[in-house]
């Protein structure tokens, strides 16, 4: 998924800069809009220690040089604090992504003494009961918490606020926590649209007044900051006219490796059906990245159909997204119909339409887990 | 941006810590490395990098690049780089 902060300023030349590691899909919390697979119990196969460590020396000798610890929720691995050293020792820019849960001091204490760089904290509002629904859990407290904690021993801190019509007018009073905790990097991330979060696409989907007010407080906080917090707001693509650089192209910089061991272009590559996705555990990282059907499928420019084969912007967003454009339009090799030029840009507009039709229905929320949905239908993953 | 972004001869221009910047075999360049973000230096913008040490002046910067590249006086080049890597927030004044 990419985030407002990871606009490289390097080309790459085709060196998976970007190394993302799903350590596992277990996670306390319950978010609503998760990125995780819906069939995410079916991951328990997870990676041993050894095996992570080869993925990070075969990642490092290709050049990966940014490295997040992800998941679920990676504080669940306890080889967490072991898999931070091996991957300093070998040169890497450490991210810890994380819900805080269980963001001990001494936790903390080893993850500083084994090279952590930075670490990203979720917090999905101000107010304590509005964030333990939104997440499915009492979180609030222990994330605050661990918001001081992690200033209190010295890391620079993304904090990181997925938004929604529930939590979208709370924006001031979101930059007042942050500047209060004193973050560095505060990143409004509009949620986007697969898996859980396309579940439940109707009820979170902000309304275009609401993201022009929370653009306004962003602004005047900015302001009056100035360079003391940096301030990142992505409005949603569905209110865009031109769709996302998504991973700044297929196969480009972005690898992902999940909990069992598959790699994937970018995190939400497997709602694509037909794509296999080769594991770390039966082939060289090398080969996967340069060789492998997969990394090559939408790689470069060759698989492009119109509008996109001829548009003047194709180096500047590649397409889209890949696999909003199967989720849409049941084609991934279409355009994403985010683009105001996509023939099915009217999927998208209709579905901002929808979810801010009056009098409409509202449906019930889904929260990831494991039986909340019937996922027996999908291929296993694990 | 509040901050005013010129850079003045006196002034200690210091790496900005919430950057790592350090030299990258693979890509054979010095890189800044943040959260979520990598910068590939080109040599002379890493020249000047690694001398916002918080110790000297931009003043000292200058000196100590005209006494390497000797063609030309850097000066110029030198204090339009600082500006800009203050304002993109890579190097603080020191105060």
């Amino acid at each position: 998924m990419p985030k407002a902060g990871s606009g490289l300023s390097l080309d790459g030349d085709r060196i998976p800069m970007w190394l993302v590691l799903e350590l596992t899909y277990r996670c306390p919390l319950h978010c609503a809009w998760c990125n995780n697979p819906l069939d995410f119990d079916n991951y328990r196969n997870e990676l041993s220690t050894e095996e992570w460590k080869r993925v990070l020396r075969e990642a490092r000798a290709m050049g990966s040089l940014q490295l997040g610890f992800s998941g679920g929720e990676p504080l669940l691995r306890e080889d967490l604090e072991e898999l931070v050293g091996e991957a300093d020792g070998l040169g890497f820019y450490t991210n810890l992504i994380t819900s805080g849960i269980g963001l001990s001091r001494e936790r903390l204490q080893v993850l500083k003494a084994k090279g952590l760089k930075q670490i990203q904290l979720s917090l999905q509002s101000s107010d304590r009961a509005i964030t333990d629904s939104l997440v499915g859990a009492k979180a609030f407290d222990a994330k605050l918490a661990a918001a001081r904690e992690i200033k209190r021993h010295g890391f620079p801190m993304v904090l990181n606020v997925p938004i929604c019509r529930q939590n979208i007018e709370q924006t001031e009073e979101i930059l007042k926590l942050a500047e209060e905790i004193g973050v560095d990097y505060l990143e409004f991330a509009n949620i986007q649209y697969y898996n859980w979060a396309l579940l439940n696409r109707s009820e979170f989907l902000p309304t275009r007044e609401q993201i022009a007010m929370a653009e306004a407080a962003v602004a005047r906080t900015r302001a009056r900051l100035g360079k003391k917090m940096t301030i990142y707001f992505v409005i949603p693509d569905y209110f865009d006219e031109r769709p996302k650089a998504c991973m700044n192209g297929w196969g480009a910089i972005h690898l992902t490796i999940a909990p069992d061991g598959s790699a994937l272009p970018c995190q939400e590559a497997r709602v694509i059906p037909g794509l296999e996705f080769p594991s770390v555990r039966d082939a060289p990282l090398a080969w996967i990245w340069h060789e492998s059907p997969v990394f090559n499928e939408f790689r470069g420019d060759s698989w492009m159909k119109e509008p996109c084969r001829s548009c003047p912007e194709k180096e500047q967003d590649f397409g889209g997204c890949r696999c909003q454009a199967y989720l849409l339009t049941g084609n991934a090799a279409n355009t994403d119909p985010v683009c105001a030029k996509s023939p099915q840009h009217h999927l998208v507009v209709d579905a901002v339409a929808e979810a801010v039709a009056p009098g409409r229905r509202h449906r019930p929320i889904v929260m990831r887990r494991r039986d909340s949905i019937n996922t027996a239908f999908m291929g296993c993953g694990g | 941006m509040t901050e005013n972004s010129t850079v003045a001869a006196g002034d200690v221009p210091q790496l900005n810590p919430l950057y790592l910047l350090r030299w990258e075999e693979p890509q054979q360049a010095h890189v800044m490395l943040y959260p979520e973000g990598v910068v590939k230096l080109n040599e002379t913008a890493a020249a000047i990098l690694l001398l916002c040490d918080g110790q000297r002046t931009a003043a000292d910067i200058v000196a100590d690049l005209n006494s390497r590249y000797t063609d030309a006086d850097v000066s110029a080049g030198v204090y339009r780089f600082l500006e800009t890597s203050h304002a993109k927030g890579w190097i603080r004044i020191k105060s």
